[in-house]
């Protein structure tokens, strides 16, 4: 399992490599990466501020992680969440997960993603043309986080 | 008894401070007294932490119940719903 809270880019093929690495049962590697769009409606974003908790945030994302593998049949778990200032296109989140089929790693990509967009202490706020505007919680990620339970 | 308080994000920029540390009275002894007892500093505390407001708590980085109980030298944070991801 890796998990990283950094302000620095990361290397989606290298996490993937590792995963693929992590065993010879490896079927399957399922990944996320979101990224900063560059509109909110139809104003343009120049850049995203990403605050978040030192040391709960790394905690947080960790306990999704072993909920996962709790969870699933899974073989490995990577989690990287970027903070500080990114621009548009600058990757924000990536979750890999490799399993023996691909059902599982499915799966548990979506849950530990549906989780930490509630989960963990990470605040978004946009620069828009005008103006900075600190992001709203959206119901449907909590809907999309309940429906696990 | 002494706490560690922070403020994240949108609440960090309302109240005006990141962390503080804090005595309170003996009966503030649980994160949802403790919010009740920093609202009633008045001003911007009352506003950006009045009942209408959807702020979470975490007591020791974990996230709490208004109900939970807080212990001497706790670090408590206040937050507004988080939007990672």
């Amino acid at each position: 399992m890796y998990v990283s809270i950094q302000e620095e880019d990361f290397d989606a093929g290298k996490l993937m490599a590792g995963l693929r690495q992590s065993s010879g049962c490896v079927g399957a590697v399922v990944s996320m990466v979101g990224l900063v769009r560059d509109t909110h409606g139809a104003e343009p974003v120049s850049a995203l501020m990403l605050e978040h908790y030192p040391g709960m945030t790394q905690r947080a994302l960790e306990s999704i992680c072993e909920q996962a593998r709790a969870r699933w049949a899974i073989l490995d778990i990577a989690a990287v969440h970027r903070v500080g200032l990114l621009r548009p296109s600058e990757a924000i989140v990536f979750v890999g997960v490799a399993s023996v089929h691909r059902a599982q790693a499915f799966a548990a990509c979506e849950f530990v993603m549906d989780q930490l967009k509630t989960n963990i202490p990470i605040w978004k706020k946009e620069q828009r043309a005008h103006t900075a505007v600190w992001l709203e919680a959206q119901g449907s990620d909590l809907e999309a986080q309940t429906r696990w339970r | 008894m002494k706490l560690r308080l922070r403020y994240f994000a949108a609440l960090r920029e309302a109240v005006g401070i990141s962390e503080e540390t804090l005595i309170v009275p003996a009966a503030v002894c649980t994160a949802g007294a403790l919010r009740t007892y920093l609202q009633a500093r008045g001003g911007v505390w009352a506003d950006a932490l009045g009942p209408t407001r959807p702020i979470r708590i975490a007591i020791n980085q974990r996230m709490a119940q208004p109900s939970d109980a807080l212990e001497a030298d706790a670090e408590v944070a206040f937050f507004p719903p988080v939007t990672g991801g």
